[in-house]
């Protein structure tokens, strides 16, 4: 393989590896969307508080890793419930606008509760994934965003596995079409909205400490959901399948664009896509045509 | 009634009016909160202790309190902005903006209110030219400087040659990251190395991209102007692709705990310019922890003591401090206005005695300052971490930078400036 051709796919699978994370991301801000009509902002801020949480358990607690893993992800499911009865359930019959407000405020509260309680420091994770390379052929990649990939990837696949044939899933994507028809078939709807939070959640610290273990914890790395919510935009509000996609596919144009044309074009290049798409197809690529525009 | 009201006035008058009036007042510009608060905490922190510890020991300078006064900006441009509006009717004796781009904002603003702003090792490099820029210093060394002594410093360590040497700078995307690119271009046609550059978008943490790039070109060395987080990912990152720990010189906006800490082993060699000392055992502590930390007046928790950040704002303090004690000399009086202050920091000379007079042996660079030379003479050293020990450890003395190099560069940025802003420059 000559060298151009080997930094272009070194290039690509870094860009797969950071799209499974922001597909990963993307799902969260999917399901809660799918489930509750709310696009809960506040999903980068879950994700950071996944990292602490993990660090809390693995460093400050000495868990192993895998004992500190799931109650990290636990620990967002938890939040999610909290929000969702507390902050969120209130909020029903209110605007569209004053429910995304509500989810912007919370993200500024837990980016204030982390720092009063964790320090502004960044932080390192305990080291649970080897920093050993990997190599394809000649091909580079780093363990961590390796591990990151298949995690990411094994848990979307089991989330559409889910959709398609839990009854959860099931009464989740009726509840998602018609609330009114859900309710008279007897879904329980309030429980689905619930049960979207916690997942949802859940899912975003869980994407959290995989991107914690790449590149350090710290109050900021929340800036990352940005990405994930243009995917989820460009994706489709509603699609699983979207999320997947388009976080993939964002992933490998933001490591080409900083690769090729340099660092300072992926904010102009990522949010060009954003603007595009919102004009030509504002429903995103897989989403559901009847989605309102906020 | 009237004859209370009139008792109280007479008595504010005579006790509480003088006092207020004599009171030294400086704003705290500081960023306790936002993306960089890691590093603006410890510096606040280390600005603010200085301050308590002359109040508690000294009665302030001269006799006359200290009054502190912070506004919080995030480190957001337009807040700082807001601050310096909010305080300037206060005659504040000094402005230090603690970010370049506040700093950019405020030139012409300290210009045109006869007030008085030190910007040491960020904002504006030309500001040097006191010529054109009269009110705003930036000693002890500036952006230009640094770039320097980090290719003189090579230069030394590879026998006084870089010829066919690969340097790539591994920038922040934004007026900071930028400041040494010009300087860097300009060294790289006099030694005869190859110079690259590679911006990373705020905040920094993604740099997968930039890494493998680095990883592919195998450059020589790689010096980084880095800002919050994008340092620490920089530096775990560079442990990850396997990139040479030594080979890497940070900015001394690059090169505290914060930045290091997160990579753990990983980081150990690692190099950063400094314009001060690492050591946090200078014999100010002793002071500043009987009467500011054991006291219970500490700004902060008392966990920055001796960080870098923290001795960083203990230096912008006692810089304030010298300045002060100079403008109450000159003038034979307790009263400093702000005019007085950049009287007195046009005329600046620390000298290695003075810095130990205030507690801090061997901790900054002598200098001096002219109506010509707002900028000091551009010294600066290395210092590299010891991921075991845990600290930081000067590893040269101090470097000059090369001024036959920066001096033109400054002369032609503050004459285009001056050009622009239609200033006679005057000396």
């Amino acid at each position: 393989m000559n060298d151009d051709l080997l930094f272009f796919t070194e290039v690509t699978l870094a860009g797969l590896g950071s799209g499974a994370l922001l597909a990963l991301t993307a799902l969260a801000f999917v399901l809660i969307y799918k489930a509750t009509r709310v696009i809960n902002l506040a999903v980068s801020e879950i994700l950071m508080l996944g990292g602490y949480l993990f660090f809390t358990f693995a460093a400050s607690l000495s868990l192993p890793w895998w004992g500190a893993l799931p109650l990290a992800i636990l620990g967002g499911g938890a939040v999610g419930a909290i929000v969702e009865r507390g902050l969120i359930r209130p909020m029903l019959g209110e605007s569209a606008i004053s429910v995304f407000m509500v989810t912007v405020g919370l993200g500024s509260v837990l980016v204030g509760l982390v720092e009063a309680f964790w320090g502004t420091d960044p932080k390192s994770l305990p080291n649970f994934i080897a920093n050993t390379p990997v190599f394809f052929g000649e091909a580079y990649v780093s363990r961590k965003i390796l591990v990151a990939f298949i995690a990411a990837t094994v848990v979307i696949g089991i989330f559409l596995i889910l959709f398609r044939f839990w009854r959860g899933g099931v009464a989740l994507r009726a509840t998602a079409s018609d609330q009114a028809a859900a309710y008279s078939c007897g879904i329980n709807v309030p429980g689905v909205f619930s049960i979207a939070w916690i997942i949802g959640c859940a899912t975003a610290a869980g994407a959290g400490v995989l991107l914690g273990a790449i590149g350090g914890i710290s109050p900021v790395m929340g800036v990352f959901g940005l990405s994930a919510l243009v995917v989820v935009i460009v994706g489709g509000l509603d699609s699983l399948l979207g999320a997947l996609v388009g976080g993939l596919a964002l992933g490998v144009i933001q490591a080409w664009v900083s690769s090729f044309l340099g660092g300072e074009y992926v904010s102009p290049i990522t949010f060009g896509i954003l603007i595009l798409t919102l004009v030509i197809r504002p429903y995103g690529l897989f989403g559901t045509h009847e989605i309102e525009r906020l | 009634m009237k004859v209370r009201f009139a008792t109280l006035v007479a008595a504010a008058i005579a006790t509480g009016m003088p006092a207020f009036a004599q009171e030294l007042f400086f704003p705290s510009m500081v960023y306790r909160t936002g993306p960089f608060a890691a590093s603006g905490i410890p510096l606040a922190d280390g600005y603010a202790d200085y301050f308590t510890m002359l109040n508690e020991r000294d009665g302030g300078i001269g006799g006359v309190k200290i009054k502190l006064t912070e506004c919080e900006t995030s480190y957001n441009t337009e807040k700082g902005v807001e601050c310096y509006e909010g305080f300037k009717g206060q005659k504040p004796l000094l402005i230090q903006p603690n970010s370049t781009g506040i700093a950019y904002q405020l030139i012409p603003k300290v210009e045109a209110d006869g007030l008085t702003m030190l910007t040491p090792g960020l904002g504006r490099t030309s500001v040097k030219n006191g010529a054109v820029f009269r009110n705003t210093f930036n000693f002890p060394s500036n952006y230009w400087d640094g770039a320097s002594i980090i290719i003189k410093h090579l230069l030394a360590e590879n026998g006084d040659d870089l010829k066919g040497k690969k340097i790539t700078l591994l920038y922040h995307n934004s007026a900071y990251g930028k400041e040494p690119i010009r300087t860097l271009e300009e060294l790289s046609k006099k030694h005869g190395f190859e110079f690259n550059t590679l911006p990373v978008d705020s905040p920094g943490q993604e740099q997968k991209s930039q890494w493998l790039q680095i990883r592919r070109d195998r450059p020589d060395f790689v010096i980084m102007w880095g800002w919050g987080v994008m340092n620490s990912a920089a530096i775990q990152e560079a442990a990850n692709v396997r990139y040479p720990m030594e080979n890497i010189y940070g900015s001394w906006w690059s090169g505290s705990e914060n930045d290091v800490r997160p990579a753990g082993d990983g980081a150990n060699g690692y190099k950063s310019l400094n314009m001060h000392g690492a050591n946090g055992d200078y014999p100010i502590f002793a002071d500043v922890a009987k009467y500011v930390k054991d006291a219970g007046k500490a700004a902060g928790a008392g966990d920055q003591i001796g960080s870098i950040m923290y001795l960083r704002g203990v230096y912008e303090g006692a810089l304030a401090h010298l300045a002060v004690l100079k403008a109450q000399a000159d003038n034979n009086t307790k009263e400093v206005t702000p005019a007085m202050m950049r009287d007195a920091l046009e005329g600046m000379e620390v000298t290695e005695e003075i810095m130990a007079g205030l507690g801090l042996p061997n901790f900054a660079p002598p200098f001096k300052a002219t109506c010509e030379n707002h900028g000091g003479d551009g010294y600066a050293l290395i210092q590299q971490w010891d991921a075991k020990a845990g600290k930081w450890s000067a590893i040269t003395d101090w470097i000059q930078s090369d001024l036959e190099v920066i001096d033109p560069l400054v002369k032609a940025d503050s004459e285009a400036y001056a050009k622009e802003a239609g200033i006679t420059p005057k000396c």
